[in-house]
């Protein structure tokens, strides 16, 4: 069979066929295409972080227990509780129970909600303290730029997938979208979460005050 | 087009991934006020966060629910990456202490 033969053996307008690689949709695989990708670019920040701690003689740890740690904690509790809610919310969409399904994500959106406003409190404490992203009272202004950027982009992403949920919750319960689709949806904001788990460690519980 | 495979196990299963996951959070933040050097906090914290990942991957992600294609695919591209980009520690080290054998005979 010619190579013409295979590309024109289905009824596509593009001539182009092929098995879906690894039987999932291209939706899906694109989203853990991009998942891959993005995790490069925290693990890139996060290893320039620890470049830059390492090779800093005055790196500072400033974190106090309250409120930067206790804040710390509840943020994770609620990023991980939302990671929670949005697969009950898949399970919903997956069993048929749009109403369900988007009364989740809903409640997954708001979670993501409250986190960012927690994480943006935090953020106006520092400054206050005055770091900034090119400025530190305690030490190498590193710290400040190492400590905004990569919460930061973290933030971005929680601030993008709340817009995400939002969207795709209120199309899938108008049934414009499928389960497949929240699916897709569930596994970025599972990723959020993920990073989250190495930034807490990594930036803040590495720098705690004594 | 095959969908994903539906998790097993029900909702107490997400639970307990759930519970499990917010122990280990609480555990990472006991090491953090242990009386330890930075680089076994690092290490300690490193490995629970690994843990963490592992099972929202897993399980939350429902990666252990797809074809094992998939599964290698993201662990070994993942894995292999993330590796390659730890070539330059040795040269943090070298700018904080110096170059090996800079003060030799000096």
């Amino acid at each position: 069979m010619s190579h013409a033969d295979m590309t024109m053996g289905s009824h596509s307008p593009a001539g182009v066929v092929g098995s879906s690689p690894f039987k999932i949709t291209s939706k899906k695989m694109a989203m853990w295409l991009f998942i891959i990708s993005d995790t490069m670019t925290f693990a890139a920040l996060l290893v320039a972080y620890g470049f830059l701690r390492n090779a800093s003689a005055s790196w500072p740890t400033p974190f106090k227990f309250s409120p930067t740690v206790v804040n710390a904690m509840v943020m994770t509790f609620i990023l991980v509780t939302s990671s929670l809610t949005m697969l009950l919310a898949i399970r919903s969409a997956r069993s048929g129970d749009r109403g369900g399904a988007f009364r989740l994500t809903m409640i997954t959106a708001v979670l993501g909600l409250v986190f960012a406003i927690l994480h943006i409190r935090e953020w106006l404490g520092m400054i206050g303290e005055g770091a900034t992203l090119f400025h530190n009272p305690w030490g190498t202004p590193l710290f400040g730029a190492a400590f905004f950027s990569i919460t930061g982009l973290h933030l971005l992403h929680v601030t993008g997938g709340i817009v995400a949920l939002l969207v795709i919750g209120m199309r899938y319960n108008s049934g414009r979208l499928s389960a497949e689709d929240m699916e897709t949806m569930g596994l970025y904001w599972h990723f959020v979460d993920l990073v989250w788990m190495f930034v807490v460690p990594l930036v803040y519980l590495l720098n705690v005050s004594r | 087009m095959a969908t994903t495979e539906q998790s097993r196990g029900g909702v107490g299963k997400y639970i307990a991934i759930y519970i499990c996951i917010l122990i280990i959070a609480g555990l990472q933040f006991v090491i953090a006020y242990q009386n330890i050097d930075t680089g076994q906090m690092l290490t300690r914290m490193l490995v629970l966060a690994f843990v963490e990942a592992t099972l929202g991957v897993l399980f939350f992600m429902h990666l252990l629910d797809e074809t094992r294609g998939l599964l290698w695919f993201v662990v070994i591209f993942t894995v292999s990456i993330l590796a390659a980009m730890q070539y330059g520690w040795t040269d943090s080290f070298r700018i904080e202490r110096g170059v090996p054998y800079s003060n030799y005979g000096k």
